[in-house]
């Protein structure tokens, strides 16, 4: 039990907005009468915020480093479009080659922004702003100014599902869909027992064997539970696919690794990470370099969604990756945040957009609430800090006059 | 017969854990320059927060009467209100405003929110001139020197109609030249226009020259005041109030077993980060031993800090020159991590800024400095995490109530124990160790010095640096001094004390004085 409680004191926030995500879920579920939930519903959701999902994984890490952020991932995405299209369709090259050249591409200009900012030391808010406009700027130099269509992968990428082996082409459920959830809960449930072995290797107190056959079930009913879901509507996209794989990596890295654990080091205090041998100017570089990676991901998933490289592509994604990651609770600062956090927080901004169209809300309002709940989640954030804070140093204080007291 | 302006009774303040003023009595007589001395950590900076009302009333206990009135400052607006202004060592001005700016600045000429320039640039002028400050008023602060710069705070504490200036190390930035003016102009104040004055400084030479009264603290509490014409007034009668005091059982026990020469740095010279032309630390030789524990002495500013950083991968300074030798061995280290693989260690005197990761856990803190020992292909083994961090949790008696509390919430010893253990874990050959008590209260202390005499009876070499002079001579088999980035002395166990440590220091200080004046 020791455990449970260490775990759930450590995620509070995250569980915090994991609930909140719930009630959000079944708030509109009821408010759109049982559409939210769908099948078909949830496959498009998960579609419609994959590119943001994925720009809010490399943000996060951005924002862990020291409170830095990213404001051209949504320039850079419009201009991996117009590379996608100079490359595959003005040059005519294969379509596979020119995916590869437009995610080294987003690699060399995330260095040339980690460059200025890790080397040259200037503000990430300004390198990223002039970003912002150049990238933007290059998009419609290539396109100039013209929507170019796209060759057909891109839009399978995107909008595709695996074709369904098992079932064949006219069954109602998507087989293989089923088969391949039903294998990812199973070596789930075998990495949670391997997990728990070594633990108990280690002499750690582990939570009871009961505890964990409960967990696991839960677990494992929830994972299947999902792809039962997707099968029943067209069967598990390719993007759910990139997505999970993504997650797993840099939740990874981020809470395994030794790169990982000194991005948070030095999002935490970065003289102290420097004086402990972290090379925070080096890490600076490569976190920029792969945040322009994943922006050009979700460039090639963006384009390939509107099927097409569009001069205005991507325009407010950078604010709502940044949104997501501090609803799922990073701080300003640096330091505090995960991957899952941004996860959640990308899901609850895009439940919200799509409950209420599901509704027929009007935009503006969309807008107004989105924003609102922006700024609860870091104000509850702020007031459960400064309460523990106060607690603290109320009692120092006490301590104190006490002391003067018993001087006299 | 002269009137006390101010009388301080009893005065009585804590911090968590240490008492910095304990019962502290100081009277200051109308229009005299009355000094405060004492070792860093005395309690002088203290007593003067306390009095100017930054610590405010309620904080502390006792009493502060000023020109006859009982007083209770909530803050640093109503101790100037009533005319006592403190000038801080760290000055406050806004270097992107003008002369005059400055001089107003918190206190414009205004008529409902707008600055009447004319009044403000007059009345500046009019300043400058009673301070001698020969400048154009409308000059940026950032780019007229440190010694005129101190000439506008003073010259910003007469326009709040000063009646007490306090002045904390004055000098401790000026040249000896703007030293010497910067004091003739205190007695002009001081005499001419009577203003009391109190100095708190180092420099037990300007003190003798200027001062009326000199009060010695010692450990936060008032051991005497020497009067001019009263007593007899010489540095070294100073010293012996500000040290003399014997030492108890405050330090553990430890038979040395010191062995061969561990590492060695030779013409250690490194020049300031910011200004390349300027050398911080200059030509600097010493050895440490293995086994052995060598102090090092010096006052704040004497640059042993910087002369650490240096040696601990080039972390501070540029165009270092000069050799490391390990075992006899040349060493080159080009960063930390490096410094960190080579078998370095630096306990940083800045616990909270650049020690720990407040936000982080205890765990995360003690391996950071070496995650690679418990990584395999750069994934960290975290059961083996929270085993070592348990282990040493153990070792050191951390007080916390699990491996998994942050850093940010345990006491000032606890802290100091995790760096302790995050550098223990690195395992070093050699450990500077600077300030490792600062804060600390006295039962920490003890098991802090109990932990270095383990290591050096484990063989590894410690350096420490300490602004507390009965420290080192409580742990250390060696005692280097240190003054203005140059070493002034050595001293073995045997001949240190106290005095020798402050005569080395103000010898030095002396002799270039003698030295720039004769050129």
């Amino acid at each position: 039990m020791e455990n449970i409680k260490v775990i759930l004191r450590k995620n509070m926030r995250q569980y915090a907005m994991l609930v909140a995500l719930i009630v959000i879920m079944i708030l509109f579920q009821i408010l759109t009468k049982g559409i939210l939930l769908k099948p078909i519903n949830v496959h498009r959701l998960i579609l419609q915020n994959s590119y943001i999902l994925i720009l809010a994984i490399g943000m996060m890490f951005c924002i862990l480093s020291g409170g830095n952020i990213d404001l051209s991932v949504g320039s850079i995405v419009a201009l991996i479009g117009a590379s996608s299209a100079l490359f595959s369709i003005t040059l005519g090259l294969p379509v596979i080659l020119s995916i590869f050249l437009s995610l080294a591409l987003g690699v060399l200009v995330g260095m040339w922004q980690g460059y200025w900012i890790a080397y040259v030391k200037i503000p990430s808010f300004i390198v990223t702003l002039a970003g912002m406009l150049v990238f933007r700027g290059i998009n419609n130099l290539i396109l100039k100014g013209e929507t170019i269509a796209l060759p057909s992968l891109y839009v399978t990428i995107a909008s595709g599902s695996i074709p369904d082996f098992i079932g064949g082409k006219g069954s109602s459920l998507h087989m293989t869909t089923i088969v391949i959830g039903l294998i990812c809960a199973i070596i789930y449930v075998v990495l949670q027992y391997r997990d728990r072995q070594n633990k108990l290797k280690y002499n750690f107190q582990v939570i009871s064997f009961r505890g964990f056959v409960m967990q696991s079930a839960i677990m494992f009913t929830i994972i299947n539970l999902f792809t039962i879901w997707l099968a029943r509507a067209n069967g598990l996209p390719y993007i759910i696919i990139i997505l999970l794989v993504l997650i797993l990596i840099y939740a990874f890295i981020a809470n395994r690794t030794v790169v990982g654990r000194h991005i948070y080091a030095m999002g935490g205090n970065s003289k102290t990470a420097e004086l402990s041998g972290v090379k925070t100017k080096k890490l600076l570089f490569m976190i920029y370099a792969n945040m322009g990676l994943l922006a050009a991901i979700a460039g090639i998933v963006f384009s390939g969604r509107l099927n097409s490289a569009s001069p205005i592509a991507g325009d407010g994604f950078e604010l709502d990756a940044i949104a997501a990651c501090f609803i799922g609770g990073a701080s300003a600062s640096g330091g505090i945040g995960t991957v899952p956090g941004a996860i959640i927080g990308g899901f609850i901004m895009g439940i919200l957009n799509n409950g209420m169209s599901i509704m027929g809300i009007n935009v503006f309002w969309q807008k107004i609430v989105k924003g609102l709940v922006l700024l609860m989640a870091v104000a509850f954030d702020v007031y459960s800090k400064s309460k523990a804070k106060s607690k603290i140093s109320y009692k120092t204080e006490v301590g104190k006059n006490e002391n003067v007291l018993s001087g006299n | 017969m002269t009137i006390n302006i101010l009388e301080m009774k009893n005065i009585t303040k804590e911090f968590p854990g240490v008492k910095a003023l304990d019962d502290v009595n100081l009277q200051v007589k109308k229009g005299q320059i009355h000094a405060l001395v004492g070792e860093n950590g005395a309690g002088k900076s203290t007593l003067m927060k306390v009095l100017s009302g930054i610590y405010p009333v309620g904080t502390y206990s006792g009493e502060i009467i000023f020109d006859g009135e009982l007083c209770q400052f909530k803050d640093i607006k109503e101790s100037e209100g009533k005319g006592i202004v403190i000038i801080h060592q760290e000055l406050a001005l806004s270097p992107y405003l003008t002369v005059s700016e400055n001089i107003f600045l918190g206190n414009e000429r205004n008529k409902r929110g707008v600055i009447n320039w004319y009044d403000t640039n007059v009345k500046a002028m009019a300043l400058m001139k009673r301070v001698g400050l020969n400048i154009h008023h409308d000059a940026l602060v950032k780019d007229i020197g440190v010694g005129h710069q101190q000439l506008v705070e003073i010259a910003k504490a007469l326009a709040k109609d000063v009646r007490l200036l306090i002045l904390d190390e004055p000098t401790a930035a000026l040249n000896d030249e703007d030293s010497d003016s910067l004091l003739e102009l205190l007695k002009e104040l001081n005499e001419k226009q009577g203003i009391t004055c109190i100095i708190i400084s180092h420099k037990l030479n300007e003190v003798t020259k200027i001062a009326d009264e000199i009060t010695v603290i010692r450990d936060g509490a008032t051991i005497e005041t020497l009067i001019e014409g009263r007593d007899e007034i010489t540095e070294d009668r100073i010293i012996k109030g500000m040290v003399g005091r014997e030492l108890k059982d405050r330090y553990p026990k430890r038979e040395p077993n010191i062995g061969d020469v561990a590492f060695e740095i030779k013409n250690w010279l490194v020049h300031d980060p910011l200004d390349e032309g300027r050398v911080r630390i200059k030509n600097i030789s010493l050895n440490v031993r293995q086994g052995e524990i060598v102090g090092i002495a010096g006052l704040m500013g004497s640059g042993r800090t910087e002369l650490a950083m240096s040696i601990f991968g080039r972390y501070y300074g540029k165009s270092i020159e000069g050799k490391m030798l390990k075992t006899g061995e040349s060493l080159y280290v080009a960063n930390v991590s490096q410094a960190i693989d080579e078998g370095l260690a630096y306990l940083t005197e800045d616990r909270k800024n650049a020690g720990l990761i407040l936000s982080d856990d205890i765990r995360k803190n003690i391996t950071l400095s070496k995650l690679g020992k418990i990584s395999s292909n750069g994934v960290v083994n975290l059961n083996e995490e929270i085993q070592v961090a348990e282990e040493f949790c153990k070792k050191l008696r951390i007080k916390a109530t699990d491996i998994y509390q942050s850093t940010g919430n345990l006491s000032g010893g606890n802290q100091q124990k995790v760096i302790i253990a995050k550098w223990l874990f690195s395992e070093p050959d050699l450990l500077i160790l600077d300030e490792p008590t600062r804060g600390i209260d006295v039962g920490a202390k003890y098991e802090i010095y109990t932990i270095i005499n383990q290591l050096a009876s484990q063989g590894k070499s410690i350096i420490v640096i300490s602004s507390e002079l009965p420290e080192l001579l409580g742990i250390c088999d060696r005692i280097y001094i240190m003054n203005e980035g140059e070493l002034v002395g050595e001293l073995p166990k045997e001949e240190a004390c106290q005095e020798s440590i402050m005569r080395c220091i103000i010898q030095s200080t002396d002799r270039k004085k003698a030295a720039s004046s004769m050129s």
